[in-house]
């Protein structure tokens, strides 16, 4: 029952930098770029593009940072949890921590108001003094209502010239307030004008020195307004180059240019003061979210919708947010985790060092920046045993009917040390293809590739004699179907000589020598889902999951039920290093863990409600090093280490004052780490301090990775030997070093 | 409603011709346009920019540029002439030669002593505006090139001048130039090209504002002669320039259609440092925009695509309604088009020529909405073209179908027409009574035995027509009034009485028998647009520029109940809003209540039985009507029915046989008559 408080879920990294501007710190030669991270800031150096460290200590989403207009080497975060912290960025320690009370959706401080945040709580934008009081925690009560019709998004507000007047828009109204005559100035634009723009306001930036508000709009057009002190005699001029929203505005400190930043991720730097004279830099990668320029206007930063900061045009690059459609996969040779990437590319992504290694451009054509355009994505990929072999599908026209779709192989280079385009297969199905795997074999390379037309093609290198003998390309070899159902997954045995190949309710059994159909299987009812066989001692075993929960061993030997049980599994996973598989299951809002091994119904390890979605990826990656831990729970991750994907991270606020969901929406990859051990036999007095520990840390909140290894470096010296008086000592020990442990790490840098 | 059989007719080709020149008169509240073709247009823009005179124009007769002179019109033109027009009589007054070359620019100062004219000899000349003509006075320094745009400071002691690759300023005093600003050429292959200025604007505070032909608009400071700040408006020509009255307002027209304002704003608000700053972008037209205005409320601009648009600024606008509206005038608000009703002939006016074509007829009946076999095309019978340079000022076919009659500025012409199956020929009436040189409007008699021509002083000529000839019988002449032109006349079916309406919003009624006047309607704020006599009753129906209508009964010289319930019960909302004055009214003699009347965009039966809508009720109800039975649709219709089949409606006729002549004139064939514009890059194309 308490087996899992040995095994603990924590968060790996790569959350997603682009939920909020990214500030660049002043006054420095190599100043420090900052980023909203989850519940964390992240601090950057642009000197060796590298992140420092974590602001660690919100207990929810940071909605916003601001720096310290009295001190530029502090940094105000706010976040969902209420709170607002006043940070020193530069040694990572919280100075001071006030509570407000109310989840905080965006701060804005001004130089002219000292002592004074502007904080967006639910629609009101409030301005809030802060105590000066010695102590680390203080309350701040004096909060005064500027206006009460904020637009959620925060680039929609923004102060002018000298703290004077704050100026936020709200769907196709423009209000301006003046502090000093507390008085608001409204102008709106109609919904649509005659040509059918949508003049909706999308960003704010105002000014430095003049009296002029910069408005991004829905359109892509960007308004200049000016003398909006008069209710009619104002006016403003409009200019139009982006083609979509304007995601951000952003004029440089002295006023000289505006930066503007859209889908189509090209940085137009407009002229002030000159009409239309625009400079461009185009292919930034991803559409622009976010532009913020630093104090000397030397450095600009764009923050992009594929999570990757770039700033002063070089990358810092970071794990990729959006959409994943490829599974997990582990790159054989540099055990890097691959994933799409930028769009039309694969990503290698160090999960040792929390890195991006490179991208690895599949779809091979211009990406055009232009919303509801339909693009080539990388669907499908897989690699063979090796990691010799690389395959992607790469589809278009999901939504519409024509759907076109490439099958590519890809073989690596040794020479220039990455993946080479071999063979593209324009036609390889008739329809989508669902799911692909290589054979396992050292001898023969083989793809089986099974698509919606109810067909599954198996392709072989070199068949084809008419080609020339130095280039291998692939070919197909065989094409198999099965009462013209439609398969649904496939997979090779370890030894490669069994494919199975599900249609919808029927597994079949295929020798990929003879391509003889060996036998069926079948377990009515329910579509099979997932198919894997068993590894190692297991390699009898075939294990398939059905859409309607249940979970079926099927012993290839006898060709019968080994064992079923009944759970509704939405993601099977092997280990390649072991027997073990791992299942996740999806009931009622949360996500249970079970590891088992085939030949046994009965599973190693469970965990309870490992999180509130839905897995749909998940990968074991091989360790450096092989632990030797003798825990019958922990066992299984001796060899390797299981990670996940999952999406929104959820946020215990209520729904009503919420940012849109898609705005909170952060993508994690956990990772399931041994952090304590712990006997079997320890007393029933320590497990409950074990469970209160666990619960007081809260399960999902995260321990960062330098913890975990030094958590993993103390794994490795506990031997089994030691007596429940020692081990007790050492729990205690280790259950110290976490606090102490923490702030060292966090102000060592 | 009724049904009617409809004649759509197409082939009037009619084009109107560019804008080449604007003036605004602020004190009288006129604009006078000049077209390519050498007519000049007045409108009155406080009036729904009626356009209450037109000068028909002359061949070979470019008009560069207009000036206000007080109530005094002058243009001056490439053929080297400067011309004052009579705007009570509608014509010409006086040319005299500059003797400079031709002349590009014309302009007056604000006190309205001088009139300066810029030559393509080079030299700037000074005219004095004395009280009946102008005189030329001296020359300032003579220049190597043509002066392509003049402005005066509004002190009038010194002028600006625009010319290749250059702006002058002179002393007007002295007749020197102060300063010599350069301006610059192009970048790259335009290099070697000349850099026009088209356009100059000098200000009070000493700033000198020009449009040039690299895309510039430039300001530049006249105490030291140079730049102070440049816009880069467009990547073509900035042709047009204008200021508005309190100068913190500029709109320059460029050669892309484009309209771009400028304003006088404060950098820091409510601090006294202002900048010209650009700020909005009009795009109304397709084709070069040759002249722009800024007027009190509003940008009115026109070009080559001959539209003249004036789109308002709301921000001057204290009370947003109908009169404040965007508009775009294409067609003159004059008929161009008479009908013979009887013999179903169709005169067409042309500025060089008429055309009058026989109607087709159809065989067989439809459902409302189909269209008929046609078993008769419609033919051209006649081009009659105009002997002598003017353009014709009006044109009338007799209601038989057997007299023509046309004026231009200096001649009348009547031809007798014989039309006995297909041969067609004509007789010109050689001698007509000397009253009859010139008119400003033509009708006939519904029987066709009298011509009525509208002349000088505002008077009315009649002339008794028979097979012999043409015989002057007599002249109408007004009580009292003024003598501003007659635009429209109405003679009424039974023969008794004809009424007269010209450009001081002047009715009056003459009774034909006694060759007298009969009464004067009262006078109403608005011009005539419209006006028809009704065949039965004999009352006066008057269609106004801002969409108001009158009856009134001629017999008891008062308004009637009908029209006095209107004035008392307003207008619904929609139609005095809609931007187009009626053209044309008529009325149906099987159903004496109806009125049928038309603008450009629609056709319109009001039914004098039915109870008029106020503004809560639907105004366009003819769908609803549809679905409704026929107890229901009893309380629910009213006296508006309007008709918007039809499109750019030049003239809208009803035939004794119950069919109507629609003609219409679709503004896309225009474009497509019109010279390419300049080549844009358009995203995505």
């Amino acid at each position: 029952m308490v087996e899992e408080s040995d095994v603990r879920v924590v968060r790996f990294g790569g959350s997603k930098i682009n939920f909020r501007p990214p500030i660049i710190s002043t006054d420095s030669r190599y100043p420090f770029v900052l980023c909203t991270s989850g519940d964390s800031v992240k601090v950057y150096s642009t000197r060796t593009e590298e992140w420092l460290h974590s602001l660690q200590g919100h207990t929810n989403q940071v909605t916003g940072i601001a720096l310290n207009p009295a001190n530029h080497l502090q940094v105000y975060s706010c976040s969902a949890d209420g709170t607002v912290k006043l940070w020193d960025f530069i040694d990572g320690i919280l100075i001071k921590t006030f509570i407000i009370g109310y989840p905080l959706f965006a701060i804005y401080v001004s130089e002219k108001h000292e002592g004074i945040v502007f904080l967006h709580i639910g629609f009101q934008l409030v301005a809030v003094h802060l105590p000066k009081s010695a102590e680390q925690e203080v309350e701040a009560k004096e909060l005064s209502a500027v206006s009460s019709h904020i637009s959620p998004n925060p680039s929609c507000t923004a102060f002018g010239r000298e703290g004077q007047y704050i100026a936020f828009a709200r769907n196709l109204q423009l209000n301006v307030y003046f502090f000093r005559k507390q008085k608001t100035y409204s102008f709106s634009l109609k919904a649509t004008d005659k040509k059918g723009a949508k003049n909706a306001f999308t960003c704010i930036a105002c000014h430095p020195t003049d009296d002029c508000i910069a408005t991004g709009h829905e359109d892509g057009k960007i308004r200049l307004w000016r003398n909006f002190i008069h209710k009619k005699e104002y006016t403003y001029s409009t200019q139009h180059w982006h083609h979509n929203a304007v995601n951000t505005l952003c004029f440089t400190p002295e006023g000289t240019n505006l930066l503007s930043g859209g889908i189509e991720s090209v940085l137009v730097q407009w002229q002030y003061g000159t009409g239309n004279r625009k400079e461009f830099l185009p292919r930034l990668g991803g559409s622009i979210l976010h532009v913020s320029a630093s104090s000397d206007g030397q450095l600009f930063c764009t923050s992009h919708s594929d999570n990757i900061n770039v700033y002063f045009f070089r990358f810092f690059l970071m794990l990729s947010g959006d959409a994943v459609l490829t599974d997990l996969m582990i790159d054989p040779r540099s055990k890097a985790l691959v994933l799409n990437g930028k769009p039309g590319h694969l990503q290698f992504y160090s999960l040792l060092r929390d890195k991006h290694l490179y991208n690895l451009d599949i779809v091979q054509q211009e990406y055009i920046y232009e919303a509801g355009l339909d693009q080539f994505e990388v669907v499908k990929a897989a690699f063979d045993i090796k990691g010799y072999w690389l395959a992607t599908v790469e589809e278009r026209g999901q939504k519409s009917s024509d759907l076109e779709f490439f099958l590519k192989l890809w073989s690596y280079d040794e020479r220039t040390q990455s993946f080479v385009l071999n063979t593209t297969i324009t036609a390889a199905h008739t329809d989508r293809i669902i799911s692909m795997c290589f054979s396992s074999s050292e001898e023969t390379t083989m793809l089986v590739t099974i698509a919606e037309d109810g067909q599954f093609k198996a392709w072989c290198q070199g068949v084809d004699a008419d080609t020339q003998q130095d280039q291998n390309f692939w070919s197909c070899d065989f094409v198999g179907s099965y009462h013209n159902l439609k398969p649904t997954n496939c997979s090779f045995s370890a030894d490669s000589s069994l494919l199975a190949v599900s249609f919808q309710e029927v597994i079949t059994i295929w020798s990929p020598d003879t391509w003889e159909l060996l036998t069926t299987l079948c377990q009515p009812p329910g579509v099979i889902r997932d198919l894997c066989f068993g590894r190692l001692s297991c390699s009898k075993y075939l294990i398939s999951t059905t859409t309607r929960n249940l979970l079926c061993c099927w012993n290839l030997l006898t060709c019968a039920l080994e064992w079923s049980t009944s759970v509704e599994v939405s993601k099977l996973q092997s280990d390649p290093l072991s027997e073990n598989v791992a299942a996740f299951s999806y009931q009622s809002k949360h996500t249970d863990l079970f590891v088992f091994k085939p030949n046994e119904p009965r599973p190693l390890f469970t965990h309870k409600n490992v999180c509130s979605e839905k897995i749909h990826r998940a990968v074991f990656v091989p360790r450096e090093e092989p632990l030797n831990n003798c825990d019958e729970s922990s066992q299984w991750l001796n060899r390797s280490q299981l990670y996940f994907l999952t999406q929104n991270m959820l946020l215990h606020t209520p729904a009503h004052v919420l940012p849109p969901a898609s705005v909170l929406c952060s993508m994690f990859v956990s990772s399931l780490l041994i952090s304590n051990t712990g006997e079997m036999e320890s007393s029933e007095q320590e497990m409950n301090s074990e469970k209160e520990e666990e619960d007081s840390e809260g399960e999902m909140e995260a321990c960062d990775s330098q913890q975990e290894l030094r958590a993993q470096g103390s794994v490795d010296e506990v031997t089994p030997k030691l007596s429940k008086a020692q081990e007790r000592e050492l729990k205690r020990v280790r259950k110290t070093d976490f606090s102490w442990m923490a702030g060292l790490i966090d102000s060592k840098p | 409603m009724g049904e009617f059989k409809v004649h759509r007719v197409r082939f009037f080709d009619y084009m109107p011709s560019g804008i080449r020149a604007l003036a605004f008169n602020q004190d009288t509240e006129r604009m006078a346009v000049a077209r390519m073709d050498g007519s000049v247009e007045v409108f009155h823009c406080s009036d729904r920019f009626f356009q209450e005179k037109i000068i028909p124009g002359r061949e070979q007769c470019g008009i560069e540029g207009l000036s206000w002179v007080g109530e005094r019109l002058f243009s001056a033109g490439l053929n080297g002439g400067i011309t004052e027009y009579d705007l009570t009589n509608q014509k010409v007054k006086y040319t005299i030669d500059a003797y400079g070359g031709p002349i590009w620019t014309i302009t007056g100062n604000q006190q309205g002593t001088h009139l300066a004219v810029g030559c393509e000899d080079g030299t700037v000349k000074l005219f004095e505006v004395n009280e009946d003509q102008i005189q030329f006075e001296r020359n300032l320094d003579r220049q190597k090139s043509r002066i392509i745009s003049l402005s005066w400071h509004p002190s009038g002691s010194k002028i600006a001048a625009g010319m290749m690759d250059m702006i002058q300023v002179f002393n007007v005093e002295t007749g020197h130039s102060i300063h010599r600003m350069l301006a610059d050429r192009g970048a790259g292959t335009s290099r070697s090209k000349e850099c026009v200025v088209w356009s100059v604007v000098y200000l009070s505070d000493g700033t000198i504002i020009t449009g040039d032909s690299v895309g510039m608009v430039k300001l530049w400071d006249d105490q030291t002669g140079t730049l102070i700040k440049s816009h880069n408006v467009t990547k073509c020509d900035v042709l047009a320039l204008s200021v508005s009255q309190n100068e913190d307002s500029l709109v320059a027209g460029t050669s892309e259609g484009i309209v771009v304002q400028f304003q006088f704003v404060s950098m820091v608000l409510e601090k006294d440092d202002k900048e010209w700053v650009r700020t909005r972008t009009f795009r109304n037209h397709t084709h070069d925009i040759r002249a722009v205005a800024e007027i009190t409320t509003a940008v009115v601009s026109g070009g080559m695509d001959a539209q003249l648009v004036v789109r308002p600024l709301l921000d001057k606008i204290e009370v947003r309604s109908a009169a404040s509206a965007l508009r775009k005038i294409h067609f003159p608000h004059r008929r161009l088009v008479s009908c013979a009703r009887k013999s179903g002939l169709m005169l067409f006016q042309y500025p060089g020529h008429l055309e009058l074509w026989r109607l087709g007829e159809s065989e067989g009946k439809g459902t409302p909405g189909s269209s008929l076999f046609v078993k008769r095309n419609p033919e051209k019978l006649l081009q009659l073209k105009v002997k002598g340079e003017d353009h014709i000022r009006c044109s009338a076919v007799s209601p038989c179908g057997g007299w023509i009659v046309y004026s231009t500025a200096s001649t009348l012409r009547l031809y007798r027409l014989h039309c006995d199956n297909n041969n067609i020929s004509i007789t010109k009436i050689s001698k007509l009574p000397k009253v009859l040189s010139s008119a400003n409007q033509l009708c006939f008699s519904s029987d066709s035995s009298h011509l009525f021509s509208a002349s000088a002083q505002s008077s009315v000529h009649i002339a008794s027509l028979s097979q012999s000839g043409c015989k002057f019988v007599g002249t109408l002449k007004p009580k009292s009034g003024s003598h501003q032109a007659i635009h429209l006349l109405a003679a009424s079916e039974d023969g008794k009485w004809l009424a007269s309406a010209n450009s001081d919003h002047e009715v009056h009624i003459y009774n034909l028998q006694t060759q007298k006047a009969h009464c004067t309607v009262p006078v109403y704020s608005s011009a005539v647009t419209a006006m028809g006599i009704h065949p039965a009753t004999n009352c006066l129906f008057m269609m106004h520029a801002d969409q108001q209508m009158f009856e009134y009964s001629i017999e008891q010289k008062q308004y009637t109940d009908w029209s006095r319930t209107v004035q008392r019960k307003g207008l619904h909302r929609f139609w005095v809003e809609r931007d187009t004055p009626c053209l044309n009214v008529m009325f149906n003699p099987q159903n004496p209540s109806h009125v049928i009347l038309h603008d450009m965009y629609m056709l319109c039966i009001i039914d004098q039985s039915l109870p008029l809508p106020d503004d809560k009720t639907q105004f366009y109800n003819q769908l609803t009507l549809k679905s409704l039975t026929e107890e229901q649709r009893k309380s629910q219709s009213h006296a508006f029915k309007v008709c918007k089949t039809f499109k750019d409606i030049l003239c809208v006729e009803l035939m004794p046989d119950q069919s109507l002549v629609v003609v219409e004139r679709p503004l896309e064939d225009i474009a497509t008559q019109l010279p390419a514009p300049i080549k844009q890059k358009k995203f995505a194309t």
